[in-house]
């Protein structure tokens, strides 16, 4: 056999594959949370972040991070589904009195856990990427406003050849979408879901590649535990204030109201 | 006066291979606390001879904790409920009057059921066989001073040769993964110098004959270090992984073996 070919057909070199995706999402989990929390620090400050995601790397390239990422997705559920298979073929018969000495309810629902944020993932890629959830569709007139506003910095219209920059209004489209009570309820859900899969997986995916030993399993799942929990508070955070009113839409995208009187005026 | 105890064993019965078994209930007066748990079955055995019934077959040899045979799940947990204890060497100070004492065989697929208890280990006969030794013609022990080998590794190998391939973490493992003793074997040969220099291949072979048998993979939630009769720590599994990741690497530029 190929080395390739073993090291992906055996459990060993699978659950790394695991891991090393899982490294991956949950580096992406952490800056996508961050970036996302500067929604607190006003309407423009998040338009111009998002500006700079679509704008500061070349299409291509954006598409290369894109793939990666649901490359990275795919094989973390493929390596999960052939291993669950395989752990179940294993294990056909139950104990009659079938107990757990110490195993944590995190390490023990990871499939569960799994498989809802996959349906989330999928939800939410629809929801805000591609933004075609049916009665959700931004740009489509009376549903939810039009949302380009024109890009601003510190406070002032970004002009390029003579034309104000516009861009899409990320501030309102997160706010809008938040005002469905049962949207943000399973985007919280979610990302508690997130937050269980996380405390088992951090720490799980040092032990995965062999970098684990009992001493730094205890501090691992200290961390583990943390990072669940920035994870979860990070992500609900957003749903939740924009049910409340925290989080305000703001149709100028940030402008002072005198900038905003120029840039009508600009466009004209 | 010695402490005796009423009870009732729920043990599984199962005449072979085949048969599909089932639970049968059996009432037993009189254990004293300080039997040990196979010294309560021996008396179970020979209340059954006696009604004219077959006795349960379980497998024991050392009865001291030192050969791995005594393997039954015990309410349970694998060599039951005492940490770092073998059925064997159990007592039933540990249960108490009036209890019901529920006993099953290892339950994994490449475990299968002889007979009552009985399971057929051989698979972790065929990971030893895949690369728990070393090539070379050992000869006759030579002088403990003759190959220096620093005390932490040779305490680090010396807890990792404590298995006693008993199957208590397949039996725990809801994967039926044998990642705790092929780790332990694997680290301990590994980790010494006389095993060291076929590293690589052992470990390539002895993962390989792992998945080959039929184990589940790890899921990493420790139940096998919880039920392991040795304390045998998941460090062990590490390594295993470890060693497993790097030798993959070798292998990919250069095949080992
Ligand atoms: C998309 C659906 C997902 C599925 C079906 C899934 C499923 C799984 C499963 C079954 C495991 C193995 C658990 C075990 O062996 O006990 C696992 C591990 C892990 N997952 Fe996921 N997961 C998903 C998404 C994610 C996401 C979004 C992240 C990070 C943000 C993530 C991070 C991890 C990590 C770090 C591990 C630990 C790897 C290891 O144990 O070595 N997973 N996942
Ligand atoms: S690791 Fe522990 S439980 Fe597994 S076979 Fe060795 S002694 Fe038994
Ligand atoms: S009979 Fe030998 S370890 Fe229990």
């Amino acid at each position: 056999m190929c080395s390739l070919c073993s090291f992906f057909k055996s459990t060993i070199g699978r659950k790394i594959l695991m891991a090393l995706t899982g490294l991956v999402l949950v580096l992406f989990v952490m800056g996508h949370m961050l970036g996302n929390l500067q929604i607190f620090l006003g309407a423009e400050v998040i338009n111009a972040y998002a500006y700079k995601l679509h704008h500061l790397l070349p299409a291509a390239a954006l598409w290369g991070i894109r793939i990666f990422l649901l490359g990275s997705i795919a094989v973390h559920i493929w390596a999960a589904v052939t291993l669950t298979l395989d752990n179940r073929k294993a294990r056909p018969d139950r104990y009659d009195d079938d107990k757990m000495v110490q195993a944590s309810y995190s390490s023990r629902t990871m499939r569960m856990s799994g498989i809802i944020l996959l349906a989330f993932i999928v939800f939410h890629i629809a929801h805000f990427t591609a933004r075609n959830v049916p009665g959700m569709q931004y740009e489509e007139a009376g549903v939810i406003e039009p949302t380009m506003v024109p890009l601003v910095k510190h406070g002032e219209v970004v002009v390029k050849n003579g034309h104000p920059v516009d861009t899409f209004n990320v501030n309102d489209m997160m706010v809008d979408g938040f005002q469905v009570w049962w949207v943000s309820v399973f985007y919280i859900v979610a990302t508690g879901l997130l937050c269980m899969h996380l405390t088992h997986g951090v720490s799980s995916m040092f032990q995965s590649v062999g970098l684990r030993n009992a001493l730094w399993r205890k501090r691992l799942d200290r961390v583990a535990l943390v990072y669940g929990w920035v994870v979860f508070l990070g992500f609900a955070v957003i749903p939740l204030s924009a049910l409340t009113g925290i989080l305000k839409k703001d149709p100028t995208g940030g402008l002072p109201v005198a900038a905003a009187e120029i840039t009508e005026t600009l466009h004209k | 006066m010695e402490k005796t105890m009423n009870l009732t064993i729920r043990v599984w019965r199962q005449k072979n291979r085949l048969d599909v078994g089932k639970f049968a209930e059996y009432k037993l007066a009189n254990i004293s606390e300080d039997s040990s748990f196979l010294e309560m079955l021996d008396i179970l055995s020979e209340q059954l001879v006696a009604d004219g019934h077959e006795p349960v077959a379980f497998d024991h040899d050392c009865r001291e904790g030192i050969c791995g045979m005594c393997s039954m799940t015990i309410n349970g947990i694998p060599h039951g409920p005492e940490s770092g204890t073998t059925a064997c060497q159990l007592h039933m100070r540990h249960f108490h009057d009036g209890q019901t004492i529920t006993i099953e065989p290892w339950r994994a697929k490449p475990f299968p059921v002889i007979k009552d208890l009985v399971v057929d280990r051989t698979p972790l006969d065929k990971i030893i066989q895949a690369g728990g030794f070393i090539t070379a013609r050992a000869g006759s022990a030579v002088d403990a001073n003759a190959m220096p080998i620093a005390k932490g590794i040779a305490d680090y190998a010396m807890d990792a040769a404590a298995c006693i391939g008993c199957g208590a973490c397949v039996a725990a493992c809801p994967n039926a993964s044998a990642m705790l003793f092929t780790g332990a074997k694997v680290a301990h040969m590994n980790s010494l110098p006389q095993g060291k220099a076929e590293k690589d291949r052992r470990t390539l072979a002895m993962v390989t004959t792992m998945d080959g048998e039929g184990f589940g993979g790890c899921t990493n939630i420790g139940e096998c270090e919880a039920a392991c009769p040795k304390s045998i720590p998941l460090d062990m599994i590490a390594h295993l992984n470890r060693d497993y990741a790097v030798a993959q690497m070798k292998n990919f530029f250069k095949p080992v073996a």
